[in-house]
């Protein structure tokens, strides 16, 4: 009795070890059967990666510099944010974090627009389906909570180590915000301009394209901010399975103690985020400016 | 006189999770209290049965949780009744299938919201085109009709403005702008002034008459306020908790009321402003005419009771707009009307 109250009355460690060497077994098997098959399928991702990546890099500095300052001031329409950064990316080039800064940028990027183009219409799918929500949500709460480095595992079970797998978590731990925001977005449509969108006719893609989804922009845009900002906070945790790029410099400084090593690349992980942040921003502001009021 | 385009019959309308089942409730004579507390479904509308001529003007009036919103959304069928039918020119709404009933929304009716219900992403003119834009009328032509009701409706110069930078009466222009570019037979206005100031509210009314005179649609008005229902009704209905207590023209609804709670409603009623001459003419026998004076039919008691004081005449002939004699008022019965 005694016993019974002060351990927990825990499996043999013969059955734990049968379970969980069961579960890898079975695991291992069906990535040896399909590892392959679903390589193939992000083989077009890694095309447009690697192509990405290395126009970012072999392209002369001065002009990949003038192509990002020029999206920044389109995006953000701020000269102050436009000079900022034209400073930052100086600093990065001057420290020697040029290369791996493209790297970076071109990962951040490819993860982006992939979580935009699977995290949107799931969003959507989600607000008009109540069964969609039930099955989404719990998902999702387990891919925001569970530390990212366990399900390193698998991806790298299943696709080794490289640039895919490394994508692939990149995007399964920033996707959650954009198909949370997206869904809420959708659902917070005032009621009853979607019943004058059904008073006037409109069919569900009408009101899907000219309402729900221009009215829930800024929400979703402010998905798209957090899922930036994610995917920043993986990359180092991803340079453990062999992205490229800041993070990796970041990994050796802390297994040798490198500490300005560390600190610089750090920072610049800083410097892109906060330019990431501010031009997303100033983005998303602008496209709502029918809402304040004031017009420029 | 004029043909009937909407008919509303024996509608029924209960929310809660197993409606059928309350319906026979309602049927056996339980009530709305009852049918809530014991069975926990909410009575919406009982047993409606309102006819609505072409070009005239329904009021449906009632105070809050009467049911007036429900029952103007049965007409395009936002809300599925429990039993009953909408028939209009001759087709049963509740009939029709998805494509149907949005081709039916998008031709026959269009709807003003008490909250104006714009695309706050969208200007003026893109809110007003709206409509025609989910029936993929050409950008050209869609332009043209749009600007047009714009202008109508006394809004232009703001074309290119956002609703936020508008006053809550321009917005409802735009929502009215958005109704009438639509060019379907039948508008309905869900409180459509309610959320505005008397003076614009009154302004607005002008406007719905004037066009009206003009574009002779079946308007079907929703509002709690007596009086907006008795300036702009041709017809007025009243709800109570889901009943239709009385239906009838304005006068008859002052003069006889039918129950208690209408007879509340008009009691403080201004009855020469609401009440023309037409409505208490009694038929042309041969009466008494010495000292008689001419009224038209069309005139509020206001507009000649002035003149009744000072000219004391015995009688008051009523005279058409081709100026025939077509009935005769007594002033005995006028100040009995007066006095209530």
């Amino acid at each position: 009795m005694e016993d019974f109250l002060s351990e927990f009355p825990e499996l043999s460690r013969e059955t734990l070890r049968f379970i969980k060497k069961g579960f890898d077994a079975s695991y291992r098997a069906f990535s040896r059967e399909y590892g392959d098959a679903i390589e193939a399928v992000f083989d077009p991702v890694l095309y447009f990666l690697v192509w990405f990546e290395k126009l970012l890099q072999n392209s002369p500095w001065p002009i990949v510099l003038i192509c990002f300052l020029a999206v920044i001031y389109f995006g953000s329409r701020k000269i102050s944010v436009t000079i900022g950064s034209l400073f930052a990316f100086l600093l990065i080039g001057i420290f020697g974090m040029w290369e791996d800064t493209m790297s970076t940028v071109s990962i951040i990027g490819v993860c982006t627009m992939l979580s935009i183009g699977i995290g949107i219409p799931v969003g959507v799918l989600m607000a008009k389906s109540e069964r969609a929500q039930r099955i989404c949500t719990p998902i999702l709460d387990v891919m925001q909570t569970m530390p990212s480095f366990v399900y390193l595992i698998p991806v790298v079970m299943l696709l080794g180590i490289g640039k895919i797998p490394g994508l692939l978590a990149v995007v399964i731990y920033a996707i959650p915000p954009i198909i949370r925001l997206t869904n809420l977005g959708i659902r917070e449509v005032d009621r009853e301009v979607l019943e004058a969108a059904d008073a006037f006719g409109a069919n569900p893609r009408q009101k899907l394209f000219q309402v729900q989804l221009p009215l829930a922009l800024p929400t979703i845009f402010a998905g798209i901010n957090q899922t930036i900002m994610m995917a920043l906070a993986m990359v180092v945790i991803a340079s453990m399975i062999g992205v490229k790029g800041l993070g990796q410099p970041v990994l050796k400084a802390i297994t040798n103690q490198y500490f300005a090593m560390g600190l610089f690349n750090g920072l610049a992980i800083v410097a892109l985020a906060i330019i990431f942040d501010r031009v997303s921003q100033s983005f998303g502001h602008r496209i709502q400016q029918h809402r304040s009021g004031s017009r420029e | 006189m004029s043909e009937i385009k909407i008919q509303i019959k024996n509608l029924y309308k209960i929310f809660g999770k197993n409606p059928e089942s309350a319906l026979e409730q309602v049927k056996d004579g339980v009530n709305k209290d009852e049918l809530l507390e014991k069975h926990n479904h909410v009575l919406g509308l009982k047993d409606i049965n309102l006819d609505i001529k072409e070009k005239s003007i329904q009021v449906v009036m009632g105070l809050s949780g009467s049911g007036k919103s429900t029952l103007i959304r049965h007409i395009n069928r936002l809300i599925e009744p429990t039993d009953g039918s909408v028939v209009v020119d001759g087709e049963d709404v509740l009939k029709m299938n998805d494509e149907n009933l949005r081709n039916f929304r998008r031709t026959k009716t269009a709807m003003v919201f008490q909250r104006f219900a714009l695309l706050p992403h969208k200007t003026v003119l893109e809110n007003t085109m709206f409509g025609l834009h989910i029936q993929n009328i050409d950008e050209k032509d869609a332009n043209t009709r749009a600007r047009r009701w714009i202008d109508r409706v006394g809004l232009s110069g703001y074309e290119e403005k956002y609703p936020q930078h508008l006053s809550g009466g321009m917005q409802q222009r735009v929502g009215l702008a958005r109704a009438l570019t639509n060019d379907g037979e039948i508008l309905l206005m869900d409180e459509a002034f309610s959320a505005l100031d008397p003076l614009i509210r009154k302004d607005m009314q002008d406007i719905l008459l004037e066009l009206q005179d003009e574009l002779h649609k079946t308007v079907v008005f929703i509002t709690h306020d007596l009086d907006e229902a008795l300036k702009i009704g041709d017809r007025i209905a009243i709800l109570k908790d889901g009943i239709m207590d009385q239906e009838g023209i304005p006068a008859d609804i002052l003069l006889s009321p039918k129950t208690q709670y209408v007879k509340d409603f008009v009691e403080d009623v201004n009855r020469a402003r609401v009440i023309k001459a037409k409505h208490i003419m009694s038929k042309l026998n041969g009466q008494d005419r010495d000292n008689a004076m001419f009224v038209d039919q069309d005139d509020f008691i206001d507009r000649f009771i002035d003149k009744v004081i000072s000219d004391k005449p015995n009688c008051l002939i009523i005279k058409n707009k081709n100026n025939d004699e077509i009935g005769y008022l007594s002033t005995k019965r006028l100040s009995e009307i007066l006095k209530r």
